[in-house]
C-alpha cells in the first residue's frame, strides 16, 4: 500500500495497518490506570450535590442551618459566575440559560441546587438532608409530543412554546406522490436511554496560588473545550485555567460536555480555600445526567412500481430535555436528522421536518452514534416494512436503491458528500456471511421449541472527522479548524507526541505511535503520547465524532513529516552527503555510503550542537504542525449489519443467534483496535435494541436509579459478533483512513428489530420501538391477534 | 451514595447476637451483605447498628440425617453451587445456585440472608418453598421451626419478629424417584427474575408441589397428590389469586408450565 509523505520510516509491519496490541492495555488490564477517583490531594474535601427532587418547580426559599452554612454553596453564593449557554446560529434557535446551581426554578429531577463539601462523601451526603427547600410544584412537561401542543406548560417561559428549534428540508417532495406505486407509514420511537461508561464523571478543582491557576482534573474527552467553557462561566482568562483529563473510563459522548458540576467546583474551590472533588455515583449518572437517544418519527416511505425507493417524508421529534448542553447544543441530534435520514440510498424526492423540544428531563447528550442510531432505526425498519408491502425481500429494495460504487464520490439528496465505498458489496458480503438462504430454510422448517426465527439487516453511513465548513454553518460554541500535534525528539533519541484530543479506549497511544513509526521508524517503546492536559498539549476540540484517527492522526503525520525533513537535513550534513541523496529508513538516515540513526541525530542536536551544520533549522527537533483533510465534509465509513434472532412468542424473549458486521472504515490503521471499536459499539447497540430504557412517570420522575432497574446487556447477552472488513480508502485523508468509532452502536437496533419483525411477520406483528422488551413483543402479538379476530 | 453512619458489632455467638439485637431495636443483622450493603449505600436502610453474624460458627454448619438436610443460614450460594454443602436433590440445588446473580454475589450471599430478606424475585424463596423446606428461627423467646411456606408475608416482610434471627434451613429427604424443575425468566443473566417456576414431583411420597414467584410477596404454591395436567396450571394459578396484569399472569403460567414439564415430563 502506498502512503504519501516525505518519509517511509518503517517497512517492518509495525506502522499503518499493523494489528498491534494496545500499549495502554498493560496499565488498564492490571488496574494501574489513574482515574479521577484515584487522585487525592492534601486537604481535599469531597462534594455531594443537593439535586432537585422535582421535575418542574419554583424555588420559594432555601434554608441552610448555620452549622453547615460555611461548607454549602447555592446560586446566590456564585458571585460573578455566568450560566452555561450553548447556542447555535441556526435561524430560530431559542437559547436556554443553565445556571451551575439552580436559581428561581428547577427544570428536571436531579438539577443541581446546592454544593456541600465535607471531609468524606458520606458526611457531605449527611449535610444534604439538613437543607430545607420550599418548592412550588409546577406541572411537568414530560412527553415531547404533548410539549409541542400550544396548551402545554412551558419549560422556559420567555420562549412562548417548548421548541428549541424546528428545521425543515424539502427536495421536490410533492412530485413523488404521482409516481409512487407503494407507500408505508410508520410511527417509530427510540426510548430515552442513559449512557453507562464504566467510570462515571468526576472532577477535582484546586486553585494553585503558585501558578495563579485554577487546575481542574476532570473525566473529559475534550479538556480544551472544558477550559474555554470554564473561562466563559467563571470570568477567568483561559491562561488562568488548566484542565487535565487523566485516564478516562469510557466517554461515548457523555464526557464531551461542560458540566455544571465543573463550574460549581471551579468556583467553590477558591471560595472554600480547599481542593474539592466530586465523584458522580451511578445513581446520579442514571437519574440526572447521562440521558440520550429519545426520538420520535412519523415516516412515510414511497417506492415506484419497480420496487425502488422513491421518496421519504418525515416528521421527527427529539426530546432535548431542559437545557442546551455545552458545546454541542440541544440541536445536535435534531439538527442532523434531516441530513442523515436518506441513509445510503439514492432517491429523488424528500421532505423532513424536525422539532427539537424542551421538556422537564435532563438535557439529551451525545451518545456514540449520536442521531444516527435513531435515524438508522427509523429508516431501515420502515424500508423493511415497505418491502413487505411490495412483497419483496427487503434487501431487494436495498439493492435497487443503494448508491452504486460507480457514482462515488456522491452528493446525496441531503447534500451529504459520500467520499468512497461499495455499498452493495458490503450488503452482499453480509448476506453471504450470515448464510441468508440457510436461515430462510431453517425458518421454513420451524423450531422444535416453538420459537420463531427471523433475519434482519440494516445499513448506515457514519460521517466522521467533519470539520470547519460543517460546524461553521451550525454555529455552536466551537468550530474545529486545523488539528495540531507536537512532535519532539528527546536528547536520547526518544519521541514525544502531544495532541489536544484525548484517548480513552480508542487506543491512540498505540495508533499514533504507529503513525509516527511509519514515518520516522522510531521503535514503539521509544514513542510516547502525551494527551489530556491543556498545559502540555496544543489546542484541540477534543475526541468526538469519530475524528481522532483522521485529525490527530493527520496532525501527528504532518508533525512527523516535518521532523523527518529536519532529521534528514541534519543527517545529510553529518554524513557529508547532499540532502537529495539521503533517505529515512527504519530509524536511520541512509546516505550513499553510510548511515546514522535518528537517535544519534537527536543527541547531536541537543548535546553536541558544535557538530551541526551552520544552516541547520534553528527550530530543531521539536515542532508543532497542523492538519486538515483535503476536503472537510468528513469521511463516510459504512456497514451492513445482519442479525438472526429467535423470538419466543409465549414470553416475548428475543435471543440473538448470530450477528454479522461488514464494515468499511477505509484504510485501517490498526485492525485489532477497529474490531474492538465495532464489537464494543455493537454491545451498546444491542443495549439500545433490547434492554436500555430510562422511563419517566407523568411527573417527570426517572423510573430507574440503579443498574438493577436500568438494564444493560452483559456478557451473556452480547453474541460473538462476526466482523468482516472492506477497505476502500477515503480520497480525502492522509492514509485513506476513515473514522470508525461509533458505527457499531448505530445499526443493531434497526437490524435486530428487522429480524424480530421478520420472525413475527406471519403472525402479523410488527415492532417499531426500541428497546424491544418481552412485554412489547407479547403486546404486539396480542394486537395482531385482535386485528385478525376483528 | 454512601451509607449513613451506623455502629458495627460483630457477634461471636448466637446468644450474643440475640442479646445485641434485643438491646437495640434499631439494629439490623448482616450476613453476606449482598442486599443490605447496597441498601445501606442508597440510604434505603439506615439502621443505628449492624450486627455482623458471619463469625458465628454454628450458623455456617451443615448436617445430614435420614429425614433430611440442615443448612446453616450462612451457607453461601457458591458453597451450594460448588457442592460443598449436602444436597438431598442430587444436584438440583447446585443448578439453582448457579443461576443466582453473579459469582461475586454468590461467594458472599447466604441462603439464610436471602430467605430473611424475602425479595419476591429471589431464587431460594420459590425453589425451597416448592421443596417443602422449613426454617429455624432463634430469638429472645427461644428457638422455633416453621415451614417456609407461610414464612413470607409480603415483599421484604416475613414472620421474623423483632430480635429474631433465621439460623438454619431444613430440607426434607426426597425419594429416589423424585424429580425437580426450575425455570426462571430474566431479561438478563444474573438479574432479578420476572418470573420463577419451581416444581417438585416425588411420586413415592405422593407429593407434587409447584411454586411460582409473584411480586406480591410469597410465591404461589399449588400442591397435589398426583401429577399436574399442564393445561390446568393457568387456571390453578388464577384460582390461587395470581396477581399482576395480563402479561405477568401469562408469563407466570408459561414459566410454571415449563418448570412442571421439566420435573414431570410433558
Amino acid at each position: 500500500m502506498a502512503h504519501g509523505g516525505a518519509a517511509q520510516g518503517a517497512a517492518d509491519g509495525q506502522g499503518i495497518g499493523a494489528p498491534m496490541p494496545r500499549k495502554e492495555d498493560d496499565r488498564y488490564m492490571r488496574g494501574r490506570g489513574q482515574y479521577v477517583g484515584d487522585i487525592k490531594l492534601p486537604g481535599m474535601l469531597e462534594v455531594a450535590f443537593l439535586r432537585s427532587p422535582l421535575a418542574h418547580a419554583r424555588i420559594r426559599s432555601i434554608r441552610i442551618p448555620d452549622a453547615i452554612r460555611a461548607r454549602v454553596l447555592v446560586n446566590a453564593d456564585l458571585e460573578g459566575v455566568k450560566p452555561i449557554r450553548a447556542d447555535t446560529s441556526l435561524p430560530g434557535f431559542k437559547s436556554s440559560v443553565q445556571p451551575a446551581l439552580a436559581v428561581g426554578k428547577v427544570r428536571f429531577v436531579g438539577e443541581l441546587i446546592a454544593l456541600c463539601a465535607a471531609p468524606s462523601r458520606a458526611e457531605a451526603e449527611d449535610m444534604l438532608s439538613e437543607i430545607e427547600i420550599d418548592f412550588e410544584p409546577l406541572p411537568a412537561v414530560v412527553d415531547m409530543l404533548a410539549a409541542r401542543r400550544p396548551e402545554s406548560p412551558l419549560v422556559h417561559e420567555p420562549w412562548g412554546d417548548n421548541l428549541f428549534l424546528t428545521t425543515f428540508v424539502d427536495a421536490d417532495f410533492e412530485a413523488a406522490k404521482a409516481k409512487a406505486a407503494y407507500s408505508v407509514t410508520k410511527e417509530l420511537v427510540t426510548s430515552r436511554q442513559a449512557m453507562c461508561p464504566l467510570e462515571g464523571r468526576g472532577v477535582i478543582a484546586e486553585w494553585s496560588s503558585r501558578k495563579g491557576q485554577l487546575v481542574v482534573t476532570t473525566s473529559t474527552q475534550q479538556p480544551h473545550i472544558v477550559r474555554s467553557g470554564l473561562a466563559e462561566c467563571l470570568g477567568l482568562s483561559e491562561e488562568q485555567i488548566r484542565v487535565i483529563s487523566p485516564d478516562v473510563g469510557g466517554g461515548f459522548g457523555y464526557k464531551g460536555i461542560l458540566l455544571p458540576e465543573e463550574v460549581a467546583l471551579g468556583f467553590a474551590t477558591r471560595r472554600l480555600g480547599r481542593p474539592l472533588r466530586w465523584l458522580e455515583d451511578r445513581r446520579e449518572g442514571l437519574t440526572a445526567n447521562a440521558n440520550c437517544r429519545e426520538h420520535h418519527y412519523l415516516l412515510t416511505a414511497y417506492a415506484d412500481a419497480d420496487g425502488r425507493l422513491l421518496a421519504l417524508d418525515c416528521e421527527a421529534t427529539v426530546d432535548s430535555g431542559a437545557y442546551s448542553a455545552y458545546p454541542f447544543s440541544a440541536c445536535l441530534e435534531a439538527g442532523q436528522i434531516g441530513s442523515i435520514l436518506p441513509g445510503l440510498y439514492d432517491f429523488p424526492h424528500y421532505r423532513c421536518k424536525v422539532h427539537s423540544v424542551a421538556t422537564n428531563k435532563p438535557p439529551i447528550l451525545p451518545y456514540r452514534g449520536v442521531a444516527r442510531t435513531g435515524v438508522c432505526f427509523a429508516l431501515e425498519v420502515t424500508l423493511d416494512a415497505l418491502a413487505r408491502r411490495i412483497g419483496i425481500e427487503p434487501n431487494e429494495l436495498r439493492f435497487k436503491s443503494l448508491v452504486q460504487p460507480h457514482q462515488m464520490p456522491f452528493d446525496n439528496i441531503a447534500k451529504r458528500h459520500f467520499d468512497s465505498g461499495d455499498y452493495p458489496k458490503a450488503l452482499r458480503m453480509a448476506i453471504e456471511a450470515v448464510g441468508h438462504d440457510a436461515v430462510r430454510a431453517r425458518q421454513r422448517r420451524g423450531e422444535p421449541d416453538g420459537r420463531r426465527i427471523g433475519i434482519g439487516y440494516a445499513m448506515y453511513a457514519e460521517q466522521a472527522g467533519h470539520g470547519t465548513s460543517v460546524y461553521a454553518a451550525w454555529g455552536i460554541p466551537f468550530v474545529p479548524g486545523f488539528e495540531q500535534a507536537q512532535a519532539r525528539f528527546t536528547p536520547d533519541g526518544g519521541l514525544e507526541l502531544r495532541i489536544g484530543a484525548h484517548s480513552h479506549g480508542q487506543g491512540m497511544e498505540t495508533t499514533l505511535s504507529q503513525v509516527a513509526h511509519e514515518i520516522l521508524g522510531v521503535p514503539h517503546d521509544r514513542i510516547r503520547l502525551v494527551h489530556g492536559d491543556t498545559g502540555e498539549t496544543p489546542y484541540s476540540t477534543g475526541t468526538w465524532g469519530s475524528r481522532s484517527m483522521i485529525m490527530s492522526g493527520g496532525a501527528v503525520g504532518a508533525a512527523c513529516d516535518a521532523l523527518a525533513e529536519r532529521v534528514m537535513s541534519i543527517g545529510a550534513a553529518l554524513l557529508q552527503a547532499r540532502r537529495p541523496d539521503v533517505r529515512l529508513e527504519k530509524g536511520f538516515v541512509v546516505g550513499p555510503s553510510s548511515r546514522i540513526s535518528v537517535g544519534d541525530i537527536a543527541r547531536t542536536w541537543y548535546r553536541r550542537p558544535q557538530d551541526l551544520p551552520p544552516d541547520v533549522d534553528p527550530g530543531g527537533l521539536e515542532l508543532t504542525a497542523g492538519y486538515k483533510a483535503r476536503r472537510d465534509t468528513g469521511t463516510f465509513s459504512y456497514a451492513a449489519h445482519a442479525a438472526v434472532v429467535a423470538v419466543d412468542p409465549e414470553t416475548g424473549e428475543v435471543e440473538i443467534l448470530d450477528y454479522v458486521v461488514v464494515e468499511d472504515g477505509g484504510v485501517l490503521v490498526n485492525p485489532l483496535i477497529v474490531d474492538g471499536q465495532v464489537y464494543g459499539g455493537c454491545a451498546q447497540g444491542i443495549g439500545t435494541a433490547l434492554y436500555e430504557e430510562m422511563a419517566f412517570d407523568a411527573n417527570g420522575q426517572p423510573q430507574g436509579s440503579t443498574l438493577s432497574d436500568y438494564m444493560l446487556p452483559g456478557p451473556g447477552e452480547v453474541p460473538d459478533v462476526r466482523i468482516l472488513h472492506l477497505e476502500t480508502p477515503s480520497p480525502y485523508t492522509r492514509w485513506g483512513q476513515k473514522g470508525v468509532g461509533e458505527g457499531g452502536a448505530i445499526a443493531p437496533p434497526a437490524a435486530i428489530t428487522n429480524a424480530v419483525n421478520d420472525a413475527l411477520k406471519d403472525l402479523g406483528a410488527e415492532l417499531a420501538i426500541s428497546p424491544i422488551t418481552p412485554r412489547r413483543v407479547v403486546a404486539a402479538l396480542d394486537q395482531a391477534g385482535k386485528g385478525k379476530a376483528a | 451514595m454512601k451509607a449513613a453512619a451506623f455502629a458495627y458489632r460483630r457477634a461471636e455467638s448466637l446468644g450474643e447476637a440475640v442479646s445485641l439485637l434485643a438491646r437495640n431495636p434499631d439494629a439490623k443483622v448482616m450476613a453476606g451483605g449482598q442486599t443490605l450493603g447496597p441498601m445501606l449505600n442508597l440510604r434505603l436502610a439506615q439502621p443505628a447498628e449492624i450486627v455482623d453474624i458471619t463469625r458465628i460458627p454454628e450458623l455456617g454448619a451443615t448436617s445430614e440425617a435420614a429425614d433430611g438436610v440442615t443448612l446453616g443460614a450462612l451457607v453461601t450460594h457458591a458453597a451450594i453451587e460448588d457442592g460443598l454443602a449436602p444436597d438431598p436433590t442430587r444436584g438440583f440445588l447446585a443448578r439453582v445456585a448457579r443461576g443466582i446473580a453473579y459469582r461475586a454475589v454468590r461467594t458472599r450471599g447466604t441462603v439464610g440472608g436471602s430467605l430473611a430478606h424475602a425479595d419476591p424475585a429471589a431464587d431460594w424463596l420459590s425453589c425451597l418453598t416448592a421443596l417443602g423446606a422449613e426454617v429455624s428461627i432463634v430469638g429472645p423467646g427461644g428457638r422455633r421451626r416453621v415451614p417456609l411456606q407461610g414464612f413470607v408475608r409480603g415483599p421484604l416482610d416475613t414472620d421474623l419478629a423483632a430480635g429474631e434471627i433465621l439460623c438454619a434451613v431444613h430440607l426434607p429427604a426426597f425419594s429416589a424417584a423424585a424429580s425437580f424443575g426450575y425455570v426462571k425468566f430474566c431479561r438478563k443473566d444474573g438479574e432479578f427474575a420476572d418470573a420463577i417456576g419451581a416444581a417438585l414431583a416425588d411420586p413415592s411420597r405422593g407429593i407434587f408441589r409447584l411454586a411460582a414467584s409473584t411480586t406480591a410477596g410469597a410465591p404461589i404454591v399449588i400442591e397435589a397428590h398426583q401429577p399436574f395436567a399442564l393445561e390446568a396450571i393457568p387456571a390453578l394459578l388464577d384460582e390461587a389469586g395470581s396477581p399482576g396484569d395480563g402479561y405477568e399472569r401469562r408469563l407466570r403460567a408459561t414459566i410454571l408450565k415449563r418448570a412442571t414439564t421439566e420435573a414431570m415430563g410433558s
